[in-house]
């Protein structure tokens, strides 16, 4: 296993050398799909090469989500062809799609998490002794040296809920791998990954591309598309808009090709001081998870949150917001005590909580834009038990207007919006509560560039009224661009808390090395 | 679902209907009479009454196994009050409340116990059928005034009370799922029941609500039940909750919660109706009869999932 080159070794020569390979392990040609009253694919042509990351850009609804769909199979295109290995192909369902070599890992992960890591990488395709009987040494084994193939060792008897985050996505790695994937999807890796972990992932991702696999790479984050990436293809509006190379492009020239405009600053610029205490936090407590926890938002306040995953910082946010139990402390909102033993009470308390994953905790799906805005506020459009419809389509069209939330109509299902388009309408719900205290979790995870400035400045908007934000994130340079403060916590506590002057990536990252 | 493609489903299932009784209309001289249609609406009326609920307990993303036995419960209950000589505006709150009081506690079972629907509406079918056989001693208990029997047997303008019974039922369920606080609830926590928790929706309150709403809507139906046949028993209404659920199902309801409507429940419930009774016309064997009944429903569910994967 050591013969692989590493990274910084490989790295330089890559651009200036000639391909190897140059020619496409997959090529799309002309693809297009829609759907009614969308062209989610203008005729998009794409060539996936043997041994590179090919990074797959645009801003959310640019098309990459049924791209990727078309490739795994579960979207058949309207018109164009693949080309696999320079034979065309019909990618008629996921298990031709797998049969071809393609596999596609998903944002969700799709693991069964009471079965073990073994049985999940060779979830349908058990090896076996004899018919129906399973060869578990053999299993075991083989899960085994495909996990350290990749350069990660695990329990393969263990149960996968019992892993975190970054080794589930280890499994599901090794899950493809075992279907020899030669062609690899993978939707935004690291939205849940710390900083180690992504390395982790990264040393992972190099070991394949030498061994000759092809990954196609999705990622919003602009540091880890030029440290990854070999190529970069941008689709906007369901085209293909260009195809760089990673040396010969730069952040701003990409960011151009997506939105089709500068975006001059990525953070907004603050006005105004922090003023009283608006939310007190004390002692608040909860076994295993929560110690001790106090401080203090003021109003006009964004409080950043770091610290790593399973540090506390989600449970902290739903404990505030009345959605977990809490053994001790209290919670003080403007000088009165919320008693936050339901969402119901934080929210009539003036606390809204944004949460991290908006498709199983902040929308309900099914239902249109307008019912998901007005959810906690419907009874003030109600008159003796009556929805007064017009005013609540109304009130509900204000706030679309007002956030710029792109949606064919307020009778939209919620579940058809982009990504940031989602967040938008969570964001409204708790702008028509008036609620004062906002609990943002990770605001932007798997937003895009143009719709993360959006948020950012709504969040700036929000602060400059006199509300005040609590606003966990794992991107660090979010954190610092956005917070007045940054508390930084560990193992369930609170580590150290940075006023805005005094922070800076060296003091946090100390602060986060000594944690790890 | 969007708002459009609602009806859409629904014109769907409306023209199976309508195709059902043109094929019935050819087959048989008998069924496009309007005696024979008044007498499809009046045997229609009592699944059709407790589809209502069910239809709210399937949007809730539940399900309510124990109707048929609380229409037996609330049946005898009901009936040893009238036999009693209560007066029929009291006897048949009576027979709400028991069925009230039944599905009160499956909704608390289910929200304060959090036993999965399934289990603790099977445990309630055994246990209200259980005493509803108590309460009448396993026997039958019959005779009533004409006073209490108007209500299945009255007719205004040739329509049969107790299919008004069922529509004005329709007309409140249809008002109280599409346009009150309550009926959006209903669906947001069955398409999405922690988002709704953690959007201020109080989810127990309004399962606990739902569930005793279905259990009503048994208990309406034990009042139409008793006074069609004169006589209340204790072994009666064995299989309504699969005939609701299927009635429910038919019209385009989701098992899996956030969507359905009335509407569609009603028309299913008038699709097995209409097939019951045309079967009979043709003299078709009882027992046949129960499989071309689980045929239609397991093709109409085909149709629709077909449908859905098109449309995407």
């Amino acid at each position: 296993m050591r013969t692989w080159p590493s990274p910084s070794a490989r790295r330089p020569g890559y651009h200036t050398a000639p391909m190897p390979d140059p020619a496409p392990l997959l090529q799309m040609r002309g693809i297009c799909k829609r759907f009614p009253g969308v062209v989610a694919l203008d005729r998009v042509d794409l060539d996936v090469r043997t041994g590179e990351v090919l990074v797959l850009m645009g801003e959310n609804g640019a098309g990459k989500s049924t791209l990727m769909k078309v490739l795994a199979g579960a979207e058949r295109p309207d018109a164009g062809d693949v080309v696999v290995d320079g034979r065309p192909v019909s990618l008629a369902s996921p298990r031709v799609a797998r049969r071809l070599g393609i596999s596609v890992i998903h944002q969700e992960l799709t693991l069964v998490p009471h079965l073990s890591v073994a049985e999940n990488v060779f979830l349908g395709r058990a090896p076996r002794r004899a018919p129906g009987l399973v060869d578990w040494r053999r299993m075991r084994a083989l899960a085994d040296s495909l996990l350290r193939g990749l350069g990660t060792t695990l329990d393969v008897r263990a149960p996968v809920s019992r892993l975190g985050i970054a080794h589930q996505q280890m499994v599901e790695v090794a899950r493809a791998l075992s279907d020899e994937a030669r062609v690899l999807v993978m939707d935004e890796p690291t939205s849940a990954l710390s900083a180690a972990e992504v390395d982790q992932l990264f040393a992972a991702i190099e070991r394949l591309v030498a061994r000759g696999v092809a990954v196609v790479y999705i990622s919003h984050r602009m540091d880890e598309v030029f440290r990854i990436g070999h190529r970069v293809s941008v689709l906007r509006d369901g085209r293909h808009v260009a195809t760089r190379a990673i040396g010969e492009t730069s952040p701003a020239e990409l960011v151009k090709l997506m939105a089709d405009r500068e975006i001059a600053e990525q953070y907004p610029v603050r006005r105004g001081r922090p003023g009283s205490p608006l939310l007190e936090v004390r002692h608040l407590a909860r076994r295993g998870v929560l110690h001790d926890v106090s401080f203090t938002l003021h109003r006009g306040e964004i409080l950043g949150v770091a610290g790593l995953v399973g540090a506390g910082r989600t449970e902290l946010a739903r404990a505030i917001a009345g959605a977990d139990p809490v053994e001790a402390g209290e919670v003080v909102v403007e000088g009165r005590v919320v008693r936050c033993r339901s969402p119901r009470e934080a929210i009539a308390g003036g606390v809204a909580l944004l949460p991290e994953d908006r498709k199983q905790q902040g929308l309900v799906l099914g239902m249109s834009v307008q019912a998901n805005i007005t959810l906690p506020t419907l009874a003030a459009f109600a008159r003796c038990g009556l929805v007064k419809r017009r005013a609540e389509t109304s009130e509900a069209q204000r706030q679309i207007a007002g956030l710029r939330v792109r949606t064919p109509s307020p009778h939209t299902p919620a579940g058809s919006l982009s990504g940031g388009n989602q967040q938008k309408v969570v964001l409204a719900r708790w702008l028509l509560s008036h609620a004062r205290v906002l609990l943002f979790d990770e605001p932007t995870r798997g937003i895009d560039v143009a719709a993360r400035r959006d948020i950012y400045d709504l969040m700036v908007a929000l602060v400059a009224g006199g509300a005040g934000i609590l606003m966990i994130s794992s991107d660090l340079p979010e954190v610092l661009g956005m917070s007045d403060r940054v508390l930084v916590m560990r193992g369930g506590r609170v580590q150290a808390v940075f006023d805005a002057g005094r922070t800076d990536a060296q003091v946090l990252q100390a602060a986060l090395g000594i944690a790890s | 679902m969007s708002r459009l493609h609602v009806p859409a489903r629904q014109l769907g299932t409306l023209a199976g209907l309508a195709g059902l009784c043109v094929l019935l209309t050819i087959l048989t001289p008998h069924f496009l009479t309007v005696s024979n249609l008044l007498n499809v609406l009046e045997q229609t009326s009592i699944n059709a009454i407790v589809a209502v609920g069910m239809t709210f307990v399937i949007v809730s993303g539940g399900i309510d196994l124990s109707v048929g036995s609380i229409v037996a419960l609330a049946g005898v209950v009901l009936a040893s009050a009238l036999r009693h000589d209560w007066p029929v505006a009291a006897a048949v709150p009576v027979a709400l409340a028991v069925g009230s009081a039944c599905g009160l506690a499956n909704g608390l079972l289910v929200t304060a116990g959090r036993l999965p629907p399934f289990i603790a509406t099977l445990g309630m079918m055994s246990v209200a059928r259980g005493l509803a056989l108590m309460w009448a001693e396993g026997r039958p208990i019959s005779g009533f005034d004409e006073g209490f029997r108007v209500i299945a047997t009255g007719r205004i303008a040739m329509v049969p009370a107790s299919a008004l019974v069922m529509l004005g039922v329709y007309a409140i369920g249809q008002v109280v799922l599409s346009r009150t606080v309550f009926g959006r609830h209903v669906y947001a926590i069955g398409g999405n029941e922690e988002a709704s928790r953690l959007s201020g929706v109080p989810v127990y309150r309004e399962k606990a609500a739902v569930y005793a709403l279905s259990g009503a809507c048994a208990g309406l139906a034990s009042v139409v039940l008793t006074a069609r046949l004169n006589s209340a028993q204790p072994t009666a209404g064995v299989m309504y909750e699969l005939d609701a659920i299927a009635a429910t199902v038919i019209g385009g309801t989701s098992l899996l919660g956030g969507q359905g409507t009335l509407g569609g429940a009603l028309i299913g419930a008038l699709i097995m109706g209409v097939l019951r009774n045309g079967l009979n016309l043709l003299n078709v064997s009882a027992f046949f009869q129960q499989v071309v009944i689980g045929a239609v429903i397991i093709v109409a569910v085909l149709v629709d999932t077909a449908l859905k994967r098109r449309r995407g």
